[in-house]
């Protein structure tokens, strides 16, 4: 049984229904979705107006008008298509807080590094993994500026009278779905982290140091 | 059944499975920094839960601390406050910080083996990417993000699923002036920045059984740059020499323990890789990175590629993108490239043993006029160890500024940044854009290299200048 603790800290994902921005760009690393300057922080809010800040200010910080973000419909996207190996590099979280603050709750990509695609699921973000071929006519649709919907629960993307079906890891959808703290669902398993400590005691001794 | 060192070291840190694989995995050490814990411990307080094991756990500033005189604090208000607030973090949680004015401050890659902190066989994370240095132990390493920062903090476990085995081997030896580091920039250009994506890469071979510990750590440091989360090499006699005596070592009957099991720690003869590849270490030469992703390599006898000569559309345009950023030219010679800058330090090359390579370049030559050049040792015990040397001396007869330990210009969150279109021979690990400074170029090269590229102004073959 879950506790009510569980259930207190992530935003749930559902469904989205938005017009979709397309980056056509491959190895799009964490320093360009949020550049160190804006890691100072000790807030995981705030950071959306400075998301890809390099492509989207120009030296004396006004909008670059050809970068799709800052123009109307996209600047006000919720689900992002991009190039392949997306969130690549540093494991900085305040890459998905910098999505997730300018209200981007979908990436779509052909691929993406290991810790950003974890660090998505910890805020509700959901990253759907597709075909190039996929993500080649998804991003054409685009250009039409309509709107396109995700469904989490049926794995599926709807655009005009097309669907896409997508994978994803069946732990991952139900901790999305249901906005699940994984924190508390793995202090549940206390008995299993205090007995596995005992026996390291005894060992592996030094591991503790006493 | 056959196992892989990753295999083992994963089965024997599983308290709970389930039947999805989703698994939860005890972590033996966890590092942190000022940069990416605040968000984890306010975590903790709001939702009112303590660090599990304070003394499991060490701290160390380093991503935003001046490198120069901090005697009179830190300017930057933001930088300042982060620094402040780890500092506050660990005296309310319990944890072990090793703060501005601490002599074993430094990098947290480097501070974790200096202190015998990083252990063979353990799992040890940390929220910043480059946690894969420590992989050189025989330890599973990897970076991690804030939430599961708070996770660790909270429960001092992880949820993971298990990556696949990648083994990369490297046979030979390796030519005067070519280093572990012109070695991952290879098999990083040959796998590609995603190559090892899901995996868990080992490195083995004679080349790696002959470097030292410190060159080892380089090329664990930089799998990240190829997509793999962890890279691990089978510890040995080197690894335990080292690690004898350290301050944080197992000590007495512990460590004949802990050498009992550290010497098990070996993948199986017959063990199966999902993907394994072959490099000959004679093949290697000095390599420089001319574009903005790590795998954007070529050797410094090498030109700037041109993008009409790729058939992969995506490349073309990444390639085309690169060298617009880079101010590069196709066809252009390698060693024509003239330089601004030159950063030795970070926490792949910022070791005693990489000062080293640079000095005995350095030695009695000065660094272009033109040339700004900073050297950054990666904690305060290279530092004085350096001193001791009297390395620093050559450095700065040499015309080099002498820094405090930090990760400064690698990342940039200091003072210590490139200005627009300013271009630096770097011995970090990313020539991302804007990495050093926005709109700054990075050419990634060893530390002989970067010293090479001082004296010449360019960028130049270090085999010119062995002595």
């Amino acid at each position: 049984m879950m506790s009510e603790s569980t259930k207190i800290k992530m935003q749930k994902f559902n469904t989205l229904k938005s017009i979709p921005a397309y980056l056509p760009i491959v190895n799009i690393d964490t320093d360009m979705i949020i550049p160190k300057q804006f890691l100072k922080t000790i807030k995981r809010t705030g950071l959306g107006k400075n998301l890809f800040f390099e492509m989207r200010y120009d030296d004396n910080g006004n909008e670059i008008k050809d970068f799709s973000l800052n123009n109307e419909p996209f600047n006000n996207s919720r689900i992002l298509i991009a190039g392949n190996n997306f969130g690549c590099g540093s494991s900085r979280e305040h890459a998905p807080w910098a999505l997730l603050d300018f209200g981007i709750t979908c990436v779509i990509s052909s691929s993406y590094a290991d810790i950003f695609y974890s660090n998505c699921f910890k805020n509700g973000i959901l990253p759907i993994i597709l075909e190039e071929e996929k993500i080649k006519e998804l991003s054409e649709y685009s250009n039409r500026k309509e709107e396109i919907s995700i469904d989490l629960n049926e794995q599926k993307i709807v655009y005009g009278n097309n669907e896409i079906k997508f994978d994803i890891d069946p732990f991952k959808k139900k901790c999305l779905l249901e906005g699940l703290d994984d924190i508390a669902l793995s202090l549940e398993k206390s008995k299993h982290i205090d007995s596995f400590e005992k026996k390291l005691k005894e060992n592996k001794p030094w591991i503790f140091n006493d | 059944m056959s196992t892989t060192l990753y295999d083992k070291i994963w089965n024997d840190h599983l308290v709970h499975q389930q039947e999805d694989g989703t698994a939860l995995l005890f972590v033996d050490r966890h590092l942190i920094h000022e940069v990416t814990s605040p968000q984890a411990f306010e975590g903790l307080r709001n939702t009112n839960r303590k660090v599990r094991h304070p003394n499991l756990t060490l701290a160390v500033v380093d991503h935003n601390i001046p490198t120069t005189d901090r005697s009179k604090g830190i300017d930057d208000d933001d930088s300042r406050i982060q620094i402040e607030t780890l500092d506050k973090n660990c005296k309310e949680f319990g944890v072990q910080l090793f703060g501005v004015h601490d002599k074993r401050q430094g990098i947290v890659h480097i501070v974790g083996p200096e202190q015998g902190f990083t252990q063979p066989g353990t799992v040890i994370v940390c929220g910043d990417s480059h946690t894969a240095t420590h992989g050189a132990f025989g330890s599973l390493a990897f970076g991690i993000g804030t939430s599961e920062v708070e996770h660790v903090l909270a429960t001092q476990t992880l949820v993971q699923k298990k990556a696949k085995n990648f083994r990369v081997n490297v046979n030979g030896k390796l030519a005067l002036g070519v280093t572990s580091k012109d070695v991952v920039l290879q098999i990083i250009g040959k796998i590609g920045t995603a190559g090892g994506t899901g995996h868990v890469i080992e490195y083995a071979g004679s080349l790696i059984s002959d470097l030292s510990v410190e060159n080892r750590m380089t090329i664990c440091n930089m799998t990240i740059e190829g997509g793999a989360r962890a890279g691990l090499i089978q510890p040995d006699q080197k690894i335990f020499d080292y690690l004898k005596g350290r301050p944080m070592s197992p000590k007495n009957e512990n460590w004949d323990k802990a050498l009992d099991y550290w010497k098990t720690l070996k993948t199986d003869s017959d063990a199966k890789f999902d993907k394994e590849i072959n490099l000959t270490a004679e093949d290697i030469v000095p390599m420089v990175t001319w574009g903005t992703s790590p795998q954007d390599v070529a050797p410094i006898d090498g030109k700037v590629p041109n993008p009409e000569n790729e058939s992969d559309i995506d490349r073309k345009n990444s390639i085309d993108r690169s060298l617009k950023y880079m101010g590069l030219k196709p066809g252009v010679a390698i060693k024509d490239i003239k330089i601004d800058t030159v950063f030795i330090g970070s926490c792949t090359n910022g070791r005693i043993e990489d000062l080293r390579e640079a000095a005995q370049i350095l030695k009695n030559k000065k660094k272009a006029a033109h040339v700004h050049a900073m050297i950054v040792p990666g904690s305060g015990l290279v530092k004085e160890q350096a001193e001791q040397e009297g390395l620093d001396k050559i450095f700065i007869n040499s015309g080099f500024e002498w820094r405090e330990p930090g990760c400064s210009m690698c990342l940039a969150m200091n003072a210590d940044k490139l200005k627009p279109q300013e271009r630096c021979a770097s011995t970090s690990n990313r020539n991302f854009e804007g990495r050093q400074g926005r709109g700054g170029r990075t050419h990634l090269v060893s530390p002989g290299m970067a010293a090479a590229a001082a004296i010449a102004g360019n960028l130049d073959d270090v085999r010119k200048y062995q002595n």
